[in-house]
């Protein structure tokens, strides 16, 4: 078994470093945390999972996304679309700091990759309702944890700082299945890109909108705090400026050079999409 | 992983290409193509390295009965010498289906 | 909904689905004589990340794509290989996936609708691609829910790999979702759970435990799956056909307030045997 990992407060820090609230919800699960606060000129929606000791699943107690946090998520994101029917529609703002999905027999026995779906089904839906919807990575954003919450955003916000770490699986469970050793793992990173786990290789990706430098991550305060503001309002505007779909993240010069498998395949799927 | 190049003199021009086989474990795909010389070419990516001596005893024996001017890419992963023949003879047949 | 359908004394008459290898099982969902492949193996788009790993690279990356006709109309196929590097999805495989169910998308805006049909045996991300992977799979997702407002988009989940990881979630986001009893279907697969977890949480080990968790029959039975058929190519060819013939209603992953109003008919804290799950989520309406 691995370690337990000490409890990420960070995506309650800029939930409250922005919003001025907990973002407690009347029902659902402690773990998903909802505000409304000014953004610019308008109301934005700030969404946060945090950790939770007293989770009802034993297995999602650290800041994993679980069954009660996935439809949770769907519900408040979908609820969002809901009450913006007709009106100008608000962004929404996911705060990643997520380690994972959650592992464990009662999760797939609930179905929790139908929950999971439903999470990443709501923040498409609003993206292609026509809401901004911004992912500010704060911490980890590992696996299906960050599918579900952030990955299906307009835009992706990230804090330039060792902690906001990216990867399909946490180090320690990819060394075990790669037969690796954590050591090994950090090394390939540095070679073959996909695999570092920081964010700058990731950024390498083209898949962040902006690498938001010399914040800290930990204790969001003043200044940082309105720089980041002003950050979110950049991404919103451009967002709303551009299509709906995740085209853009391909058009990078970033992806243009590292996703030139993926922009080569989407070329000539297209030539060769209509029979000659 | 190795890679490994052969090549033997060719009579028979081809015009069909074939694919055969998946990469998947004791199993190599062939992807069979017309040469624009008259010799056969093999390229072989294998998983398993050092065993260069036993590729060229089998595709010599595949290239004892077979003459066509080929481009062949081996990919393989970890096939025994009778998969190996036999999916190039599936490769061979199909050219001909 | 078709329920368990076919009947034994068949069973000499059928044809495996299971054994076949990619590229037939996309033919065989396809009208007979219309399946035209895109990006083939004599294309050479291979996964660029494979090989400065060590690893031998397929040259369809293990996925295959085809156009052709299903009950006469314009349809697009995505069958993914189990066979190679356990069905994983990586930068070349997904973007092809992501990037027929695009093209789709984009002539179903222009008024020429395209049947799309997803063949899942995936284990999920591919880990030596891993963000990359798991970014393309994020596209794959956007790409099923634009593309799932024009006309169905079906996925087939049959075994023996199964359908996994970001996949997993993938397959719940389609509008119908088939499976037979030899397919799995779960989020996260046993092996990880035991490796994240530990064995008291879960023993990858014990296949009559995974299966009743996680088996074809047991997410028909909890309405987690519309079709439950068995292995044969035939009856799976023709559940594809009336899932388009008979357009679903909204995806499960849409009905957020329904499936939350099920969980909490669960109690979590000491939840149900797989089998009595059966009972609390009982298939509603259809079988």
């Amino acid at each position: 078994m691995s370690a337990v990992p000490a409890l990420s407060p960070r995506g309650l820090a800029w939930l409250r470093a922005l919003t001025g609230q907990e973002g407690l919800a009347v029902t659902g699960p402690r773990t998903v945390r909802v505000a409304d606060a000014p953004l610019g000129a308008e109301t934005a929606r700030y969404i946060a999972v945090v950790p939770d000791a007293g989770n009802r699943f034993p297995r999602a107690r650290q800041g994993e996304v679980g069954v009660d946090e996935a439809w949770a998520l769907a519900s408040h994101v979908r609820a969002t679309v809901a009450a913006d029917q007709g009106v100008r529609a608000r962004p929404i703002v996911a705060l990643v700091d997520v380690t994972s999905q959650a592992y464990g027999r009662r999760e797939e026995l609930l179905g929790i990759h139908l929950a999971a779906a439903a999470a990443v089904d709501a923040y498409a839906s609003a993206r292609l309702a026509g809401h901004p919807v911004i992912a500010l990575l704060v911490g980890k954003a590992i696996s299906g944890g960050f599918l579900c919450h952030g990955y299906q955003a307009n835009r992706i916000l990230a804090l330039n700082s060792p902690e906001v770490l990216l990867h399909a699986m946490s180090k320690q469970a990819a060394a075990r299945v790669t037969r690796r050793t954590v050591e090994e793992l950090e090394c390939l990173g540095e070679r073959i890109v996909p695999m570092a786990y920081d964010v700058h290789s990731f950024a390498r990706l083209g898949l962040v909108h902006k690498l938001i430098e010399g914040i800290n991550a930990d204790a969001p305060v003043g200044a940082d705090v309105e720089r980041v503001r002003a950050e979110l309002i950049a991404a919103i505007a451009d967002a709303r400026g551009g299509s709906r779909d995740l085209g853009q993240r391909l058009r990078s010069p970033a992806a243009q050079e590292t996703r030139a498998a993926s922009i080569e395949v989407r070329r000539r799927l297209s030539e060769q999409w209509h029979a000659s | 992983m190795e890679r490994l190049s052969f090549t033997y003199p060719a009579r028979e021009r081809l015009t069909r290409r074939a694919h055969v086989g998946v990469v998947g474990s004791g199993d190599l795909e062939v992807l069979l193509q017309p040469s624009s010389d008259q010799h056969a070419h093999v390229s072989v990516t294998t998983s398993v390295d050092g065993f260069a001596a036993v590729w060229k005893n089998v595709l010599d024996r595949f290239f004892g009965r077979f003459e066509g001017a080929a481009l062949i890419e081996i990919n393989d992963f970890g096939a025994t010498p009778g998969v190996v023949l036999l999916r190039l003879e599936q490769a061979a047949e199909a050219l001909r289906a | 909904m078709s329920g368990v359908a076919g009947s034994r004394q068949r069973f000499l008459g059928r044809r495996s689905y299971i054994e076949l290898l990619a590229r037939e099982r996309a033919r065989a969902v396809l009208d007979a004589g219309t399946f035209r492949e895109l990006l083939g193996p004599f294309d050479g788009l291979k996964s660029p990340w494979l090989p400065l790993q060590g690893v031998v690279a397929q040259a369809d990356d293990g996925v295959v794509i085809a156009r052709g006709l299903i009950d006469g109309k314009a349809a697009v196929v995505a069958a993914v290989e189990g066979r190679y590097q356990g069905g994983s999805i990586g930068e070349v495989c997904g973007s092809k996936i992501a990037g027929a169910l695009e093209l789709a998308l984009r002539d179903c805006e222009r008024g020429s609708p395209v049947r799309p049909v997803l063949l899942l045996e995936t284990g999920g991300v591919r880990l030596q691609e891993a963000n990359l992977g798991l970014a393309v799979i994020a596209e794959i997702q956007a790409a099923i829910i634009a593309l799932r407002r024009h006309v169905p988009v079906v996925a087939v989940v049959a075994g023996i790999v199964g359908c996994y990881g970001g996949m997993s979630l993938a397959a719940a986001l389609c509008s119908t979702l088939i499976m037979t009893r030899q397919a799995r279907l779960g989020m996260n697969g046993p092996e990880v759970i035991e490796q994240e977890a530990g064995i008291a949480e879960l023993d990858a080990g014990d296949r009559a435990l995974i299966w009743s968790l996680m088996g074809g029959e047991q997410r028909y039975a909890t309405g987690l799956a519309d079709a439950l058929l068995e292995d044969d190519v035939d009856e799976i060819a023709a559940e594809v056909r009336r899932a388009f013939a008979n357009p679903p209603g909204p995806a499960r992953s849409e009905q957020v307030e329904r499936f939350a109003e099920r969980l909490a008919r669960v109690d979590v804290a000491l939840p149900p045997s797989p089998r009595a799950l059966r009972d609390v989520w009982r298939r509603e309406g259809g079988a």
